[in-house]
């Protein structure tokens, strides 16, 4: 590059030889060829051509510049122009992220009122949504794990004694493991924050303990079978799922309810949102308890049998379960039978898991293979053979997969986007494993198998950055009290639970029509009818009949252009989707010459 | 091999010393934060019902009358003071942050029709049923002194009300003739009539301070232009209405408050058919004035309840009434727009706030914050039909519920005949008026 030249000749003349970078110019690579050109080509030297055409496009630039500060009226003190006025731009694909819907279509002229409604509303959400990209790009204070090998060196040859040896003392004490083969094998789950481990062994060992200081919060032991913990909304209280009933105590190991109306639980899942322990029993019955006020919900039969497959949505609290056929059914608390049903494995289906988004769902089933499955349209997306099957599935925050095969725990990543060859990363555990989940907020999993305990460190794992108010994994006691008051306040009723959570953001079309409809018949017409447009007589003869013509026309052009686009995109749509069919119908079966007297289908 | 394995340090999370606040680090993920929609439908439904359990609107009654209350006039400089006449020709000061009263005049003989406040605040005006128009201090005269006007005007005819120029020294009183006056003289300056009548009410425009308009006994609205000598225009009406009020920001905007239970919001630049209607009232409107803020205005009605309506509104938004309220007779919206004044028959003056679920004095930033943030969330989900049935919910006095259900019915069985009409008659031969129309007889210019 001809400008790059020159600023290599002059390098001796500039006293720093490598500016650190700003943000503003790593967008554009011009820019930084643009930069030397600009300021430093000596007038008796002939400029090359390359950096002449720089020059000039560098002077428009800098008159824009400087009529960019004309306009906001601020000059420094050093009469110098801020070279980089107004705030740094966000680029789009980041604003992506917090954009709730898309833009509403432009509401007609005579709907004036609402019309100034929604453009106000749109520049708010605008402005929200640039604020918090803003905020994503310049606040969050860390970055997630990584792991990565060598040349040639596979990540999931890596052993986590290698990892320990290669990260700090802190991240290093997270790789630790449990001797307890006495009560084993041991279900698991961490608290909302991932501060609190909670272990519950098959043989009735219930442990609770803060994990990352090891510090026993109690043991109990039920002097039963354990099926299944769960933490409640908060570190006080948890639920354990007993041989007959379920229980719940609290954090020093105090039996706070024997709750008789949840027999034979398999297995729980708590939606932190809407109080709500949803378990599944034994006895095929799916019953959701509120925890804030002690009342059973909802107790859905499904008549499917044993249960014990199960995983949340997190994004819109649907319970997911697993059956003996190899179904997977959704279940919402509002309605008898299953909102769902896929069929998603030949043999029973032995996990499930969703991911954070709410997009994408894997399974493992009896046939051994793995399954992802796109959650918008139902369709499978990849599915993979694991030799041994995975036993148990989890998924982190940030998408990554954990399988247990056998006494091996394998780590995928992005089993929806590629087909996956290798896993990620590989351990392998003393006993069968039996409980699977990852930490939130940590690059941590633990799993629960026969002889204890294993918290694994999985690098990229979790969410670096995490939100104050909704989880925080640093609050103190009083925090906590005042989370619980505002998370109590802003309870979800169990009946909001639904497929779409956005739905009641949205307008109820076919309430509207049937009300719009039971108006007109009363009234006797139509209130919302468009009156014809009746062009205003202007005063003092201002008001020409070829004007009125005009205007009149021009409203009606208007009209018939709107009519015209959208009848246009009609066309085209059907055109295409003609198309489409045209070649799927040519590759299937060939145009028989005859085919000209067949009758048409209406298009 | 190269890793990172998350390790945060706690002093990036946690405050250095107790006496740090709390530190709350965002993470504005939508993923992260789920459940957007029905958490806000909550917060929206938890503030509407919060706010009809905050709503107690009720802040004073002010006593010390012995006749009925009949009109009142706000200070127009100090925000504490009403002064308000009433039925025996008395009129009182009062002191609306101590509820008490600082000055009695037994100003008249007969009723106190009309009151107005000079614009530079030092005087005000009154006018009776004795044909007088005097001119009092605000100061109260020295102990001993004895309570004399600064200025009487006899006039031929019983005045009914009274108005003032917002910049100059002239004011408009309306009787048999709507008549301009000039401050220094004893005669008015001018003088129109249109027609044998009588009016009832007379007000300056606030924007354009030469316009007035004035509510006639012949059912009719007239608009006057003091330089010129003869009326402008007017419109006549189905009934008659009682008084009238100009939107102070808009104002080519008046709200009049009509004798067939509705008021009308009208543009004076056409007068052929009124930009809004308001309903609700269940007996005549008595009075109407608009809040400072122009987006809002308050009437009083013969029913014994005060109501409050969005400007562009058709129903009401709130409605005021205790067991001891008569009929109303004049209302006030106070200039820092947070309270409302009703004068009624039983002699009581009474002091509301203009959102019954308002906090008053001084809020602090937070709470400033939320109660902005609920009424946003109240805003966005006010057409969700739970919503909507919690924030619409009032309990009405017995009389007004039934003659409320009473009216729906005969609107009801009026619509139904005319489509019956409609129905057996030519196609075209009864046009489809709107509600709007049907109250204009005529304008005339």
């Amino acid at each position: 590059m001809a400008s790059a030249e020159v600023a290599l000749k002059h390098t001796h003349v500039e006293k720093k030889k490598k500016v650190s970078e700003r943000y503003w110019q790593g967008s554009g690579e011009e820019k930084k060829d643009e930069a030397p050109g600009e300021s430093h080509v000596p007038g008796d030297q002939p400029a090359p051509l390359g950096s002449q055409t720089n020059q000039q496009t560098s002077a428009s630039e800098k008159k824009k510049k400087y009529k960019a500060e004309g306009r906001h009226g601020k000059k420094a003190i050093t009469r110098k122009p801020d070279p980089f006025p107004g705030s740094a731009p966000v680029p789009e694909e980041k604003r992506l992220k917090f954009r709730r819907k898309m833009k509403i279509d432009q509401v007609p002229r005579h709907l004036f009122k609402l019309r100034r409604v929604v453009a106000s509303s749109q520049a708010e959400s605008e402005i929200t949504e640039k604020e918090s990209a803003r905020h994503d790009q310049l606040l969050l204070q860390e970055d997630a794990g990584f792991l990565e090998g060598d040349e040639d060196e596979d990540t999931c040859t890596i052993s986590q004694e290698d990892i320990v040896d290669a990260v700090d003392i802190t991240a290093g004490a997270k790789y630790f493991n449990l001797d307890l083969s006495q009560f084993g094998p041991y279900r698991l789950d961490y608290s909302k924050t991932g501060r609190q481990l909670l272990l519950g062994g098959r043989r009735g060992h219930v442990a609770c303990l803060d994990w990352q200081t090891k510090q026993l919060l109690c043991e109990i032991n039920v002097m039963e079978t354990v099926n299944d913990v769960k933490w409640l909304h908060s570190e006080a209280m948890y639920a354990v799922a007993q041989k007959k009933w379920l229980y719940i105590y609290d954090s020093n190991g105090i039996e706070l309810h024997c709750i008789r109306k949840f027999n034979d639980v398999l297995r729980m899942q708590y939606l932190p949102y809407h109080f709500l322990l949803a378990t599944a029993s034994a006895t095929g019955f799916l019953q959701y308890l509120d925890v804030s006020v002690g009342k059973e919900v909802a107790a859905v039969g499904t008549k499917a049998g044993r249960l014990d497959v199960m995983c949340q949505n997190p994004q819109n609290a649907i319970i997911h379960l697993g059956h003996s056929n190899g179904t997977v059914t959704l279940w919402s608390p509002n309605q008898k039978e299953a909102l769902v049903k896929m069929l998603c494995h030949q043999g029973g289906v032995r996990s499930v898991a969703v991911d954070k988004t709410g997009t994408y769902m894997v399974t493992s089933g009896m046939d051994k293979k793995l399954k992802v499955f796109d959650l918008r349209s139902f369709k499978p997306f990849q599915s993979y053979f694991l030799p041994a099957g995975a036993s148990s599935l989890a998924l982190s925050h940030r998408g990554l997969l954990s399988a247990a095969t056998g006494d091996i725990v394998q780590v995928y990543r992005d089993v929806w986007s590629t087909p996956v060859k290798k896993p990620y990363m590989a351990h392998k555990v003393h006993g069968a494993v039996w409980g699977l989940h990852f930490c939130p907020y940590e690059d941590v999993l633990g799993v629960g198998h026969g002889e204890g305990f294993t918290s694994m460190l999985v690098p990229g794992a979790g969410e670096p950055n995490f939100d104050g108010l909704d989880s925080n994994p640093y609050r103190s006691a009083k925090q906590r009290q005042e989370w619980e008051v505002k998370a109590l306040l802003e309870k979800i009723q169990p009946d909001l639970i639904s497929l779409d959570p956005g739905k009641l953001s949205q307008m109820d079309y076919a309430t509207f029509k049937q009300k719009h409809q039971d108006k007109v018949n009363a009234l006797g017409y139509d209130p919302l009818a468009r009156d014809k447009f009746k062009p205003r007589m202007r005063k003092k003869g201002r008001s020409s009949t070829g004007g009125v013509i005009r205007r009149k026309n021009q409203v009606a052009h208007e009209d018939k252009r709107e009519i015209i686009i959208t009848t246009l995109k009609e066309k085209a749509e059907s055109a295409k989707e003609r198309k489409k069919n045209d070649n799927g119908q040519t590759s299937a079966v060939q145009r028989s010459a005859l085919d000209r007297f067949k009758k048409r289908a209406a298009p | 091999m190269k890793v990172k394995v998350l390790s945060r340090n706690p002093d990036d999370y946690v405050r250095e010393t107790k006496y740090d606040i709390q530190r709350v680090p965002r993470n504005y993920d939508p993923t992260l934060n789920p459940f957007e929609v029905p958490r806000e439908y909550t917060r929206a439904m938890n503030a509407t019902k919060l706010e009809r359990v905050l709503a107690k609107p009720f802040l004073a009654s002010l006593d010390g009358h012995r006749d009925a209350v009949n009109c009142m006039a706000k200070h127009s400089t100090s925000l504490s003071t009403l002064l308000s006449g009433a039925c025996d020709g008395e009129v009182k000061v009062w002191n609306l942050t101590k509820h008490n009263c600082v000055r009695t005049i037994q100003a008249h003989e007969g009723f106190v029709r009309g009151m107005v406040v000079r614009f530079c605040g030092t005087s005000f005006y009154s006018i009776g049923d004795d044909k007088t128009i005097k001119q009092w201090n605000m100061e109260a005269p020295g102990y001993g002194v004895e309570e004399e006007p600064i200025n009487t005007i006899l006039g031929k005819t019983v005045f009914t009300g009274l108005d003032h120029h917002q910049k100059n020294g002239t004011f408009a009183t309306c009787g048999q003739t709507v008549d301009i006056w000039d401050e220094q003289r004893s005669t008015p300056i001018r003088s129109f009539s249109w027609g044998v009548e009588s009016f009832s009410s007379v007000r300056f425009n606030p924007v354009e301070t030469e316009l007035l308009a004035s509510c006639a006994s012949d059912r009719s609205i007239v608009l006057y232009d003091m330089r010129e000598s003869m009326p402008l225009k007017k419109v006549i009406m189905t009934m008659r209405s009682n008084t009238l009020s100009w939107n102070p920001m808009e104002a080519f905007y008046f709200t009049c408050a009509n004798e067939d239970y509705n008021l009308y919001t009208y543009d004076m630049r056409y007068l052929e058919e009124p930009v809004a209607v308001h309903v609700d009232h269940v007996s005549a409107v008595l009075d109407v004035d608009y809040s400072p803020t122009g987006r809002e205005f308050v009437s009083a009605s013969f029913d014994k309840s005060i109501r409050i309506f969005p400007k562009e509104n058709r129903n009401s938004r709130e409605v005021y009434h205790t067991k001891r309220m008569q009929h109303v007779v004049c209302v006030k919206w106070s200039a820092d727009n947070k309270y409302v004044m009703s004068g009624s028959d039983e002699m009581n003056i009474r002091l509301w706030k203009a959102n019954a679920a308002e906090k008053l004095g001084v809020l602090s930033h937070r709470e400033k914050l939320a109660a902005n943030y609920n009424q946003k969330l109240k805003e966005k989900f006010q057409h969700h039909p739970k919503v909507k049935r919690i924030a619409r919910h009032r309990h009405l006095p017995k009389h007004i519920y039934t003659e409320a259900k009473e009216h729906t019915v005969m609107r009801e069985a009026r619509r139904r005949k005319e489509r019956n009409v409609r129905k057996h008659s030519k196609p075209g031969a009864v046009p489809m008026l709107s509600e709007r129309v049907k109250h204009v007889v005529a304008v005339v210019k």
